[in-house]
């Protein structure tokens, strides 16, 4: 069930555990509108997050993190649009893409509640889970999940993007400390 | 005297001839966060042109900061080559990419 799938995803975000996400493996696979729908929300809450940031980092390296992360997302977002229009796919909303919604407007409250070094820590090392959760999901059910050619090939772009995203996230956690 | 000028003529050729005519354009891709190649040659005097062909803003910035050249989504950006050596270079926005330039004198 696609239900069961979400729920176990939804989880792994919350609790960012690796074994939940393998427990996924064994229910449905999500459909290529789904999964279209599920990276283009991931992407707008990077991009919502990125954001938020530049209005309120202090730290030069985490605005410039920021910076890189709206035009990236922002590039692989268009992308995505592009393909789905080339494919003639609507995207499908669904319970995944609902609770990545709903976690990360939960963390840009609590975020904007933050100031100064206080809130470059916060938000660089949301963005160092965020990135991990993603690519786990991305490499483990989105990407063996899509059928169509293009959306996998797009997928795995995104893929590689997003784990240079997730270093840089962890150097400048690092750098902050 | 005839004798002289055509002297004077082989050698301005023979120096023409010892002077490259043209210096080269070597052009090298970004496309799917990878260069290609990732070595290059080149001497002194030839224009690189690196061609993104991806959706992102990538740079070619050398580690030692003789250069620093954007390349916006899906555009070309050249350099003329000034000085030899081999210089290491980079994408600022993703450094992950990473290629080598051995310029020749």
């Amino acid at each position: 069930m696609f239900v069961r799938w979400s729920a176990a995803i939804a989880a792994a975000i919350l609790l960012s555990s690796p074994a939940l996400l393998q427990d996924a493996r064994a229910a449905d696979k999500p459909t290529d509108p789904q999964i279209a729908h599920i990276a283009y929300t991931a992407g707008v809450i990077d991009i919502n997050a990125a954001k938020q940031a530049q209005k309120k980092a202090k730290n030069k390296d985490v605005k410039a993190f920021a910076e890189d992360m709206l035009r990236d997302h922002e590039a692989v977002n268009k992308q995505a649009l592009a393909l789905v229009k080339k494919l003639n796919v609507t995207p499908e909303d669904n319970d995944t893409s609902k609770a990545l919604s709903k976690q990360a407007s939960d963390k840009l409250a609590e975020l904007d509640k933050l100031n100064g070094a206080a809130f470059d820590k916060a938000y660089v090392a949301n963005e160092v889970a965020y990135h991990k959760t993603v690519n786990g999901a991305l490499e483990t059910q989105l990407i063996p999940s899509a059928s169509n050619a293009e959306l996998k090939s797009l997928l795995q772009t995104g893929l590689k993007i997003f784990q240079g995203h997730q270093q840089h996230a962890e150097h400048v956690a690092a750098e902050l400390k | 005297m005839p004798g002289r000028l055509s002297a004077i003529v082989s050698a301005v050729l023979l120096v023409a001839l010892a002077v490259p005519a043209h210096a080269a354009t070597i052009e090298i891709t970004m496309e799917n966060l990878e260069v290609s190649p990732k070595d290059a040659s080149a001497k002194v005097g030839d224009t690189i042109e690196w061609i993104n062909k991806d959706v992102f803003a990538h740079t070619a910035t050398a580690g030692n900061g003789d250069f620093d050249v954007n390349l916006p989504a899906k555009k070309s950006g050249t350099l003329v080559l000034k000085k030899a050596g081999t210089v290491d270079y980079y994408c600022r926005y993703h450094p992950n990419m990473k290629a080598t330039l051995k310029i020749e004198p």
